[in-house]
């Protein structure tokens, strides 16, 4: 499944914003016929990095590569021609425009070239029809607005048109966060039907379950660095759960909030007279326990040294 | 939903459909009213459409741009600029008419490459860049054309124009029917084909629509943008050139409110304020609508002092009315 060269890699790409790092040195790499999940919580960078791989950013540092050679995308233009398609989440359509119209914006099948050619809509409405079908939308009449559609419509629409655009790589900005149950699980259909059509897939989500339902591989991301990426036989969901909410830095900081209430206890317990544990204890660890205990303990430490 | 209902619903969503409805109300009341004085005779008709191809010539453009998102109101000074360009490039330079034609429509082309770039580059909302120039070229216009002659009126060009057989193409008559009308209704056609036939109409509605999801599906926005604003100024250099060679004159203070009486006609003819939606026939009516009330109030011996009044009330009642048909057209249906 995973075989044959990536349709698009980052390596280790970076993206700065002033002095505010987004992406540090981020790699991952997205073959044929695989769904690479990207997690992460609000703010890890999954924005930026779609955009890196969109052509709406270039890496600061670090590079970029399509089919396995270097590249250096210009706008979302050239992305586009490179066959990377990307659903954006709620900005994808074009609400006052028909149906047809906004499948077709950007890859208008037309008669020559430049922006005087004339469209050719029936072509067009014939290539919506087909593809809302196989998708599984009925609609009456390609020349409603899409407006009038609901939500879970216009979001399989989206991927549809991103489908038809690009073919090759489907970037899939958090396609269910704002869909009911129902309405999700069409659209993880279709995300399995376009990897068994062997496109490339990154699904961006906050859902570990959808996640899971559709991920080949998961990269987890917590603030502009890659945490880890795993296979999908090397994880369960409970684990996703956890790299989720930043992984390391959340036992991090789990381990020290559980240091800090025994180290309540057990100062309650030292004011009483206790001589306390070993003597490597009462050392360089007493020092760190007074700097994270009360003003006082704090004032202590700082005087022992 | 009856076969019937959704005909009717199919043509009452059409955005020029209140456009159309309103110039027809109006003009059989109009007829009703001012029908005995002249409104009705060829004359009559033929004034309407001259006043409405004088607001329509630009009015078509600006549309455009509105349904792309952005708004220009430099129109008017452009009228202005180009027009004075025009005469004084006759009267002063001796220009041939070809020549001081071309000069003036490319001087109209350069304005919307300055406003155009300027809101690209700057990401200024259009309605304060092209306000600027709306000052700027009027101004400018004003004393540049005050220092060369001493006047900001210039006349008596028919000496450089008669018998000039380009200038006929400016300049022709029909009966009562001044070619004027010709150019308008060939720009709007061509403006109804690249909106709704090529891909670049496609790239208007989808910039107006969302500007960032089109950039973000590879239409080059910046280009539509300033493509449409070099098209806005063009057309308002072209309306110079009509008025200057029809009247024989040029003065710095024409073209003074065509920004206004162009989002009027664009409106009324079912443009969203927003953009993103609109059509090109529907200003073609929009300026009708404001002809028809213009000639319409004289012709039924109204005051015209009350013209004004009545195109405030009608932009009031059209943006109404084209935002609840705009609604029944996005109601979700099942």
């Amino acid at each position: 499944m995973t075989a044959g060269t990536p349709v698009i890699e980052l390596r280790e790409a970076s993206k700065f914003f002033g002095h505010v790092v987004a992406l540090e040195r981020v790699s991952m790499s997205v073959r044929p016929g695989e769904v690479v999940c990207l997690l992460g919580d609000n703010g890890a960078g999954k924005s930026t990095l779609i955009k890196l791989l969109s052509g709406v950013f270039h890496p600061d540092e670090g590079s970029l590569w399509v089919d396995g050679s270097l590249a250096r995308f210009g706008s979302p233009r050239d992305a586009v021609a490179a066959g990377i398609a990307t659903v954006y989440q709620d900005l994808a359509l074009f609400p006052l425009m028909t149906i047809s119209r906004n499948f077709i914006v950007g890859t208008e099948p037309a008669r020559g070239r430049g922006m005087l050619a004339a469209i050719r809509f029936r072509e067009a409405d014939t290539l919506v029809r087909q593809n809302l079908l196989e998708i599984g939308i009925e609609v009456r009449d390609t020349s409603d607005l899409v407006g009038t559609l609901s939500g879970g419509e216009r979001q399989t629409l989206a991927i549809a048109r991103a489908e038809h655009i690009g073919a090759r790589l489907l970037i899939l900005d958090e396609p269910t966060s704002a869909l009911g149950v129902k309405e999700a699980a069409i659209v993880l259909r279709n995300v399995l039907r376009a990897r068994a059509k062997g496109l490339a897939i990154v699904f961006i989500t906050h859902n570990v379950h959808h996640a899971y339902a559709v991920g080949d591989r998961f990269l987890f991301l917590s603030r502009g660095r890659v945490l880890g990426v795993y296979d999908r036989d090397a994880l369960t969901v409970d684990e996703m759960t956890r790299l989720m909410g930043g992984g390391a830095e959340l036992e991090d900081l789990t381990n020290e909030l559980e240091q800090l209430r025994r180290q309540g206890e057990s100062d309650g317990r030292g004011a009483a007279g206790n001589g306390g544990g070993g003597t490597d204890v009462a050392g360089g660890g007493g020092a760190v326990r007074g700097a994270m205990g009360t003003d006082a303990g704090g004032s202590a430490a700082r005087a022992q040294e | 939903m009856t076969g019937r209902s959704t005909v009717v619903r199919r043509v009452m969503v059409r955005p020029e459909a209140g456009a159309i409805l309103g110039a027809l109300l109006l003009w059989t009341i109009f007829a009703y009213l001012g029908g005995g004085n002249g409104f009705l005779t060829v004359a009559g008709t033929a004034g309407i459409l001259e006043v409405a191809a004088q607001i329509g010539i630009v009015g078509t453009t600006v549309a455009l741009l509105m349904i792309a998102g952005q708004y220009d109101l430099s129109v008017g000074s452009t009228v202005g600029a180009t027009g004075m360009v025009l005469a004084l490039g006759l009267s002063e330079f001796h220009l041939q008419v070809w020549a001081a034609v071309m000069l003036a429509l490319t001087l109209g082309l350069g304005v919307g490459l300055v406003n155009g770039l300027l809101v690209i580059k700057t990401g200024l909302p259009s309605f304060i860049v092209t306000l600027a120039s709306f000052y700027v070229l009027r101004g400018g216009t004003i004393a540049v054309t005050r220092a060369m002659t001493g006047l900001t009126v210039v006349g008596g060009l028919d000496e450089y124009t008669k018998n000039d057989p380009f200038a006929m193409l400016f300049m022709a008559r029909f009966g009562d029917f001044r070619v004027a009308i010709v150019w308008w209704l060939l720009l709007a056609a061509a403006s109804a084909y690249v909106l709704h036939r090529t891909r670049m109409g496609n790239w208007i509605f989808a910039t107006g629509g969302n500007a960032s999801a089109a950039r973000m599906v590879g239409v080059p926005t910046n280009r539509v943008l300033v493509v449409l604003f070099m098209l806005t100024a063009f057309s308002a250099a072209l309306l110079a050139v009509l008025q200057v060679l029809a009247f024989n004159g040029a003065d710095a203070l024409r073209g003074q409110q065509k920004e206004f009486e162009a989002i009027t006609a664009a409106v009324i003819g079912g443009t969203l304020l927003t953009g993103g939606y609109g059509t090109a026939i529907g200003p073609i009516f929009g300026a009708l609508t404001l002809a028809i009330v213009q000639l319409g109030i004289f012709f039924a011996g109204i005051d015209t002092d009350w013209y004004k009044v009545m195109v405030g009330s009608l932009l009031l009642l059209a943006v109404g009315f084209n935002e609840s048909i705009r609604r029944l057209a996005m109601r979700v249906r099942r």
